[in-house]
Formats: structure tokens, sequence, C-alpha cells
């Protein structure tokens, strides 16, 4: 099971997790009172330039029966499909852009450049991810609906072809996305059967517009160049949606990002709505370029915990956020994008596969974890540990380490949890090994002692013809005659 | 027929941004079904801030000193702008500070399809802002923008006009900034030359405050019949209105248009409704540039026609929530931006950091506080 107490799971007290919050609405707050013109310029220069590399991308199409136009044009359509679809329309959607007052840059107008209409989109995100950020059953995007991501979620037949549905998400990360929206549109917004609902109609006109312009208008005005415009565009797609999803994946799959209970949910404080964002997200390293690609979501924890700061203040954020994480002795995820991704990649193959040939449980797993995952672990490091009172909770909170003053937190936890782990995993390998030569020691001795006996019978079987051979010659025939 | 429905589909998608399109919108239409989801627009006012069809947008052309806290600012509208509107009407702009966009609605002192000598016979339009001790964006706009600067516009509205012809008796009652709207309605009895029997009074606290001081006097010079009378309150204080039969006998007689601070509009309310004149009274309340009163107050939902009064701590959310209206929200917590609404009036407050939001801004409803009396457009 997930975790279900976020305080024992992260080992801090009541006390704590309300100043680490208020500490992240300080950061929040300095962000928000220094936002202003260079932010401004910041997200209409990338308008700009998104809007000129569409353009001359889309432009340079017109050529592209020529193998070098059709390639430049189909990278400069990737690079725009990309830097819109992540830097503007996945933050502008957030509200990031909000504060400048910019109708035209503002979360409830913008549409963006996907199947999907905007406004599904933000509903199904803003509100039900990022509110119920990885809460099983609560955050539909936990696998999409598709791929078994963690182990709390019972294994099914269909799960074996999730090497395969993965690829296909990866490919068509767009509809994916489109479809999964629509669906929780139709759920919350209470109309999930009638054909002609609005959410039905909505979902319809966009998608058909997208088809058209990619596929249709763009070619077609490109006249003889028409299909390699129309495989240019499918290309410049292709690139966007395996980029759109490999970052998503690196963001919220590796190991280190944690699930929860709806038991978390209950009376959660906004403290302990910080601390499942910042458990529940992983970052993945980047520069300067990689990160504007991305959308600033190499930075996702940051972005799980202020979805509405403007993305281009995220890395001056985190480097406070990881401070944060220091002090509170708290994991801050983060890898190359390439170990992010396949740590994600790992799940997704290995939890295809039934529970029985798994060997943790959704308690220590790599991919979820609980407050449980530490029980039974004992803290051989800490001279305080054995002063501590009986209860688990209480032997697993130690705020301070007294000698060196350092706090003793989730972080040191999961180490010393790893070393345990690892050394019970050795001490049973021992075991077994040990059992294993008990074992063919036992097996050699019968062995020996079978043959020996062999030897023993073979050796009577022998004396015994040999006293037959060597009898007198009467007592032969008088058995014969006899 | 068939060409009808055609036009139709392809005007569709530019309908809601370029209604003042006019033959254009086809071509907006067509050119919009190709750049989907992005609007000619997206890529017009990239070129050129006024060509957008979305919002209306400005060009700040001229700042013209009035008087020491006071300015005229002469603006070229963009794209799309009707000057077909009515002296005494006022307009929304919006204005870039710090990376911000703020609003504020200021009163055309220009006469409809006037044009400024000067500029070429450019088509302009002209609002005159005075400086409000603590209003920082009255004092940007008087002292701070420069010529050149991009601004967005709101088309021309309210129902504090003239209509032409001009009623043959005219009182005008102003006070401070109140003069500018019936500016525009001089100006433009001057420019039709039909200036009738007009009486001004206009109360200023020294007469270095008077705005179109000149300009006043030029106009009496030209027309006899119109008169302005300089009360200054800060030799005389407040204009009493018992002095009105003193000073013109015949004001009964007069269509009256009254511009002011809001205690001064009460009172001559409250006389011409004692002299049985109501319908002779025309009355513009500037909402004077301040910042946020108090906490709570009545929250107005303006399509639902519903209002309910809060305290200051209840978010807005759950006001309109109280009041039976259909509210949107999702994570009632402040992230998600579902719940976003248009402040149409009045102040609110964020009650995270207690940022303030005014007339104009889209507010988080879930995470906002009246501050005061205000108005949301759902
Ligand atoms: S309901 Fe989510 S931001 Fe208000």
């Amino acid at each position: 099971m997930a975790i279900t107490d976020i305080k024992a799971f992260a080992h801090l007290t009541e006390a704590d997790i309300e100043m680490l919050g208020q500490e992240l609405d300080a950061i929040r707050r300095s962000v928000e009172l220094s936002r202003g013109e260079r932010d401004a310029k910041y997200i209409r220069r990338t308008i700009a330039a998104q809007r000129g590399l569409e353009v001359a991308g889309r432009a340079i199409l017109f050529g592209s029966r020529n193998r070098w136009a059709w390639l430049t044009g189909t990278a400069l359509l990737s690079v725009a499909k990309i830097v819109e679809n992540m830097e503007l329309g996945h933050n502008i959607s957030h509200g990031q852009w909000d504060w400048m007052n910019d109708p035209e840059i503002h979360s409830t107008n913008w549409e963006w450049d996907q199947t999907g209409p905007s406004s599904q989109w933000r509903r199904a995100h803003n509100y039900s991810h990022h509110t119920y950020t990885n809460v099983l059953g609560k955050d539909e995007d936990l696998g999409f609906g598709i791929l078994r991501m963690t182990r709390d979620e019972p294994w099914r037949r269909v799960h074996l072809v999730q090497p395969v549905a993965n690829l296909i998400l990866a490919a068509t990360f767009e509809w994916g996305i489109a479809l999964h929206d629509w669906d929780a549109e139709k759920e919350l917004s209470g109309h999930p059967k009638k054909w002609n609902s609005e959410p039905n109609k909505e979902f319809a006109r966009k998608a058909a517009r997208q088809v058209a312009k990619d596929f249709v208008f763009y070619p077609a005005l490109t006249g003889p160049a028409w299909k390699s415009t129309l495989k240019a565009n499918a290309t410049a797609n292709l690139a966007r949606n395996l980029w759109a999803y490999a970052v998503i994946f690196c963001g919220h799959f590796p190991d280190g990002a944690e699930k929860f209970t709806v038991e978390q949910l209950d009376g959660e404080t906004s403290g302990e709505w910080y601390l499942r964002q910042m458990l529940g997200s992983a970052n993945f390293k980047a520069g300067p370029a990689m990160a504007f690609m991305s959308g600033n979501l190499c930075y996702q924890i940051e972005h799980h915990l202020f979805p509405d700061l403007p993305s281009n203040r995220y890395a001056e954020v985190a480097v406070k956020v990881r401070e944060l994480c220091d002090k509170y002795d708290l994991p801050y995820t983060t890898g190359s994008l390439g170990k992010q991704y396949l740590l994600a990649f790992r799940t997704i193959h290995k939890l295809a596969l039934p529970d029985k040939f798994l060997k943790r449980t959704a308690d220590d797993a790599p991919e979820t974890s609980s407050e449980r995952k530490f029980a039974g672990i004992t803290l051989p490091s800490l001279p305080t540990a054995a002063q501590m009172q009986e209860t688990w909770h209480d032997t697993h909170i130690i705020p301070v380490d007294p000698a060196t003053g350092q706090r003793y937190g989730l972080r040191s936890a999961m180490q010393e949890a790893r070393v345990v782990l690892k050394a019970k995993a050795k001490h049973e390998k021992e075991v077994l090994r040990e059992a294993r030569r008990a074992l063919k020691e036992k097996a050699r001795q019968e062995k020996q002692m079978l043959r020996e006996a062999g030897v023993a019978l073979q050796e009577r079987a022998r004396h015994e013809q040999e006293t037959l051979r060597h009898k007198p010659f009467w007592a032969k025939a008088t058995r014969r005659f006899g | 027929m068939v060409f009808k429905n055609v036009r139709e589909w392809l005007e569709a998608p530019a309908a809601s941004v370029a209604e003042r399109g006019g033959r254009l919108n086809v071509l907006r239409g067509a050119v919009a079904r190709v750049t989907t989801p992005l609007l000619p627009d997206d890529y017009l006012h990239l070129a050129n801030p006024l060509w957008s069809a979305r919002e209306l947008r400005g060009r700040v052309v001229e700042v013209r000193k009035e008087t020491a806290d006071s300015a005229t600012l002469v603006i070229k509208p963009g794209w799309g702008f009707d000057f077909k509107y009515q002296p005494g009407q006022y307009i929304g702009i919006g204005i870039l500070v710090e990376g911000r966009w703020h609003w504020r609605s200021y009163s055309l002192t220009c006469p409809p399809n006037w044009s400024e000598p000067g500029h070429g016979g450019k088509r302009v339009i002209s609002i005159a802002v005075k400086a409000m001790p603590e209003g920082f964006l009255s004092s940007h706009l008087v002292n701070g923008v420069k010529p050149g600067a991009v601004i967005r516009l709101q088309a021309p509205q309210g129902r504090f006009v003239m209509s032409f012809p001009p009623p043959d008796k005219v009182l005008f009652l102003t006070a401070g900034s109140g003069i500018t709207p019936v500016m525009a309605m001089l100006r433009g009895m001057d420019r039709r030359e039909r200036v009738t029997d007009v009486v001004h009074l206009h109360s200023a606290r020294t007469a270095e405050d008077v705005m179109f001081g000149n300009e006043l006097r030029a106009l009496h010079d030209r027309h006899p019949s119109f008169s302005t009378h300089l009360h200054l309150t800060g030799e005389n204080g407040k204009f009493k209105l018992t002095d009105l039969d003193e000073r013109f006998p015949d004001w009964r007689d007069r269509e009256t248009w009254a511009c002011g601070p809001a205690a001064m509009l009460d009172e001559i309310e409250k006389h011409w409704r004692e002299a049985g004149l109501s319908d002779k009274l025309h009355v513009e309340r500037f909402e004077a540039e301040r910042s946020a009163i108090g906490e709570g107050g009545t929250v107005t939902f303006a399509k639902s026609d519903r209002s309910v009064e809060v305290d200051g701590a209840t978010s807005l959310l759950e006001a309109g929530e109280s009041a039976g209206v259909q509210m949107p929200f999702g994570c009632r917590m402040g992230i998600c931006q579902t719940c976003v609404l248009t402040l149409s009036s009045g102040h609110a407050r964020d009650l995270r950091n207690g940022d303030e939001k005014r007339e104009g801004d889209k507010v988080q409803t879930c995470i906002s506080a009246a501050a005061g009396d205000c108005t949301l457009e759902i």
C-alpha cells in the first residue's frame, strides 16, 4: 500500500510540516513580488520566437520535395510545436502569466496546437492532476488509465501488453492526452453518455480542426509538394509527441516519485499538500536549452509546488527548494534525463508482469513505498535511537542529531533503509548459500555412502561367487542330482 | 444560399474577435481555418500591435500637460475602432506598467470623428487624466507615459451623453476631473457650431487646478451664449446648492449634466429629486481611483442578477454558492484556475497574500474575498 500517513513517511512532526509549508509560502511570495517586466518580456519573446519558427518552418516546407528543405522545415516545425506545447500551452494554461492581466496571454483563453481542447485539458490537468497528485484512484494521470505504474494497482491480464501500449502512447501522446481529458471532462461535467453533449461537440470540433490543418490544409497549400509536406507535418507531430511523453514520464514515474492513498487526503493541511507534491514528482537535470524545450518541466518538483508561478523562475526556485530539502533531510529526486527515463521504462516493463513475479511489495518497491517500509528497520548509526520510546512512530521521528545538529529525516531513513535492505538481502543470500552448501554436502555424503554401499555389495557378490566357484565338486553334484 | 453558408463557415473562426472587420472577416476567417488554433491576429499583432482584432489597441501619440497634476493623452486607436461614439462617454484603457496591464476608465474629452489639428487629420481620440494622490496608475499616466506607448482600449460606453441637437438651455455642474466628459460635450457643440444657452459651474481648489482653463475662455469668446463660472473651494468652501437660485435663477429650466465626487453628486441628486426634476438631471459617477476599502461587502453577480452580503474572510466562490449562483470551481485552493472570473467593479483581495484586485482584473474566486462592494461577471 502506498503512503497513507505522510508525516510518518517523511519522518517529520506536524510542526515541522507546518514550518516547511511556511518556508515554501515565503518562496512563493518572493517570486510573486518580484514578477515584472523581465518576466513579461520573457514570455512575449518566447511567443514571438515560436511564431517565427512556425512560420519559417511552414514556409520552407513549400519546397519540401527537396530533401534539405524537408529536413529543415520539419526540424523547425518540430521545435515550434514543442515550444508551443511545453513552454506556451502548458504554462500559460496553468495561469503562470495571468498576473500580467493580458487577455492574449491568459489561462482563460489560450488555445494550444494539440488535438484536445485546452479547456478540457485544463480541467483534467490543472484540477484533477495537480490537486490530487499521485493519489491512487484520484489522479487519473497515474498511468493514464492504460499503464500500470505502481503495484498498488492490481495486475490484470491486459497489463501484459503494457510494453506495446507504452510505445503507442508515446507515439500518439497528444491523442492519448486528448481522449483522457475528454473522458475526464465528461465525468466532471456530468455528461457521460449523451452523444451531443457540449464536451463531445467541443472535442470533435477541435480534433477535426487539428487534423484538417496538419493533414489537409497545409499539405494542400503547398500544391505539388503536398505529399512531402504531409509527411513533414506528421513527423513534427510525432517528434513533439515523443518529447512531451518523455518529459512527462521523467517527471512522474522514476523511482522516488511516491504514490499516496486517499486516506492521506483526509484533512490534509497545506503543508502536507506541499510535501505530497514534493515527494510525488521528480526532476531531471537539464541545461538552459533543454530546460526551455521541456517547458521548464525538468523542474517538475518546483512546478508541482507552484504550478502558477512563471516557468522562467523555476530554476531559481529550485535552488531554494533544494536547500529546504537539505534542511529537512528530505529526498530531492533528480537525475539525468536518460536515467530518469530508464527508471520509468523499467517500471513499465516490470509491472506488466503479475505480482508473483515481483519480489517487492507496494510498501518497499522502487516505484512506490510507504511508511511501513521503515517498520522493523533498526537504526544502528543513531545512538539516540535506543533511548527513544517504544512505539514505532516515535522511534522514527528523530528531529535532530544532538551531536551534529543534523536533522534526521526521510532522506537518511531512505539511505538507511537501502543499506539495511541490502544487508538483509545479502544476509538472506548468505543463508541461502549456506543452506545450499549444506545440502550439497549432505548429497555428497549420501552419494559417498551410496557408493560405498554399492562397493560393499559388489564385494559381497564377488565374494559369494568366489566361494561358489571354489566349492568342492561333490557339493555341486549333490545339488544337481540330489 | 450556399454561398452564404460558405461565407458564414469561413467567417466563423474570426467572428468573435473581429466583429468590426466587415468584408475582411472572410479573409481572416479563411486564414484562421488554416492557422488554427492560432488566429491571424496572433501573427498580425506581432508585426504591429495596432492590427490586433482580438482586442482594440491604441498608441499614445502625444502627452500634453493641462495643469501641474493633469495631462491630456492623445491616442491613435488601432484597427477596428468605431469613432461613432457620443460625447460624454468613457473608454476603458489598459496600460502596461512593469509587465502588468492595468485597467482604468476615463472619459473621452474629444467629440466623435474629431481630428486633432497638427496630427495631419489622423483619426485620434483623447482622454484627460488627473493624478490622484494615491493613484499609482493615474500618476503614471500623467508623468510616466511617453508618446509611442501601446495601450489596450475598450469600445466607448456609458450613458452620460448629450444627444444632438443639444437642448436649448444647459447647465453643467462639474468639479475636479469631472470636467472631462463635459469637455467632450462642449467641444462637440463647438465643432458643430451649435452652442446653445449653456452655463457651466466648475469647482476647483485653486485657479491653477482648473483643467482646460484657456480653452473654456476661448470658447466663451467665440460663443457668448456659453459661460463658465469658477468656484474656488480653497477660498470659498464647497459650493452650496442653495445658491443656485441666486446664481442661475433659471436652473430648473435647464437640462443638467453633473460630474464630480460622489458626495457632491449625492447632494445634487437629492436636490433635483426634491425639486421634482430628476428626469432633467444626468449624472456620471467616477469611481475614484482608490484602493480597496475595508473587508467584505456586497458581492453582486451581474449576469445571475443576485447579490449577497459577506465578510472579509468568505471567498467569493463561497459567496456565490451561498447566493445560489452556479460558480465554476475545481481545486478550491488556488492552483487550478478553474474558478477565474472577471471583476467588473469594486475591489477584491487575494486571501493568500493580500494582493488587491480591482475592476477589470480576473480573480480566482476560491482564494479571493470582497474588499468593499464588488461585482462579478457571472
Ligand atoms: S478552484 Fe482551483 S483555482 Fe480556484
